[in-house]
């Protein structure tokens, strides 16, 4: 690993100030668990390394009228495990629970997995299906960004130089809205998804009255797949109509070759793990 | 500009200052620094567990944690765990159902099966072997180390210290 400067600061006024001190030689630090390891790999070197740790406000789980906020700090076995989330978002923690092992989840933090961008990640399926946002916090002011908006290539994201995640805004779920999270792990259970797809749903009389569907995995980014949703809203839903929207995957997915299995493989496994997250959210007894 | 810097924490119950590298990981800053040297290296990527710690409570991969991190914090390690008299059940199961073979991912697999069962002191065997993804061992075949889990949950419940 190379040698570093490393600083704590206590408030977010301090964190500022470092990051404008030290620019794109600083780095923040949350739970570290992705960071540390890209850091003994020499993938990833900062000068400067900006810990969270000690920035009050950052951590934990509320509940408002406006959704669930959550804060950036909160640790993903947290955020997993809370009774306001399970009740509020309960899809959120079972889309967490599927992230890596507890030991990771005991560590990595909600907004550093968020803003390390790794387009295997799972939460993502989650808080794109349930149209969160991100609060990005700097000396001029705040702004949101929807998760779907978030991510702008390979562990690239739209935070500009001086922001920092502060909280994640999950909406409140409307009552009925049917959800689903398939994560095709054809080696352990630990693993990253060979292709993972996340749903959700809102139907009245077989008709689609609303759909979100996300893909991890699946190209340099966690992908939103509007055009899957386009085909289906307002429309009654067959088999022969859902088969065709998640045939539309196979124009926005873009995988990598790896030991998961090769791009063209992935590309088909995109578009029947997408079919299968629509049936789930659409068919039975809708 | 690799300074060393002063760390205090609480390690398996004592008050301890250690001289850390900014670069040390804690697994790194426990074995090099203070001569733990339980907590193993295995993959030092976040993968096979034998480097597991309880960190103020949390069962963590110790390489994915920076030494300066742990400032102030509670963290108890594979030797921590027994008690003064004798093994914790934990152990003595392990033993019992010969659960190891080269031992080295063993320190990993105590400290995680005690948190499983400290927070779910009769998890089914469902839950024992999703708890554990995430501990490798190359050498059991895990059914063995299944058994010594459940077999330390049965102690632990009847109250045996082993």
């Amino acid at each position: 690993m190379q040698p570093f400067s490393f600083h704590r600061p206590t408030s977010l006024d301090e964190t500022f100030s470092l990051l404008e001190q030290h620019g794109d030689e600083a780095r923040m630090i949350a739970g570290g668990t992705a960071l540390v390891v890209m850091m003994k790999q020499s993938l990833f070197t900062a000068e400067h390394l900006i810990s969270l740790d000690r920035v009050p406000g950052l951590s934990g789980i509320r509940g408002e009228a406006d959704g669930l906020h959550i804060g950036a700090l909160t640790r993903h076995r947290e955020l997993e495990m809370s009774p306001v989330v399970r009740s509020a978002a309960p899809f959120l923690a079972e889309v967490y629970s599927h992230v890596a092992t507890v030991r990771i989840r005991n560590q990595a933090t909600v907004g550093g997995g968020l803003a390390h961008a790794d387009p295997n990640q799972d939460p993502p399926a989650a808080f794109i299906t349930l149209e969160a946002r991100v609060k990005l916090v700097s000396r001029n002011g705040e702004r949101l960004v929807p998760v779907a908006e978030l991510f702008s290539d390979y562990y690239e994201t739209v935070i500009q130089p001086g922001e920092l995640l502060t909280e994640v805004i999950v909406p409140p779920v409307a009552p009925g809205t049917r959800t689903a999270y398939l994560k095709f792990l054809p080696r352990t259970e630990d693993d990253y998804a060979t292709v993972a797809v996340g749903a959700t749903a809102q139907m009245q009389g077989g008709v689609v009255q609303k759909l979100k569907v996300a893909l991890i995995a699946a190209a340099p980014t966690a992908l939103s797949a509007t055009v899957v949703e386009d085909q289906l809203v307002g429309k009654s839903v067959t088999p022969a109509a859902i088969r065709q929207a998640a045939e539309a995957v196979e124009a926005i997915v873009d995988p990598l070759d790896d030991f998961r299995g090769s791009s063209s493989y992935k590309r088909d496994m995109a578009v029947v793990f997408t079919r299968r997250a629509l049936e789930r959210v659409l068919q039975d007894g809708a | 500009m690799s300074d060393r810097v002063m760390v205090s924490a609480r390690i398996n119950g004592e008050s301890t200052d250690f001289l850390a590298d900014e670069r040390d990981s804690l697994l790194e800053a426990l074995r090099e620094r203070i001569g733990l040297t339980g907590a193993k290296e295995g993959c030092n990527n976040g993968n096979c567990g034998a480097c597991a710690v309880m960190l103020d409570g949390r069962l963590v991969n110790s390489c994915c944690v920076l030494a300066l991190e742990v400032e102030d914090a509670e963290i108890v390690t594979v030797e921590g765990i027994a008690a003064e008299d004798g093994l914790h059940p934990v152990q003595q199961a392990f033993l019992e159902e010969a659960a190891l073979q080269c031992g080295i991912c063993t320190p990993g697999f105590i400290v995680a099966s005690k948190a499983l069962l400290d927070i779910n002191p009769d998890p089914s065997e469902h839950e024992i072997r999703f708890w554990l993804a995430g501990n490798l061992c190359r050498c059991t075949g895990y059914d063995k180390i299944i058994r010594a889990v459940q077999r330390a949950g049965e102690m632990m419940r009847n109250g045996s210290h082993a």
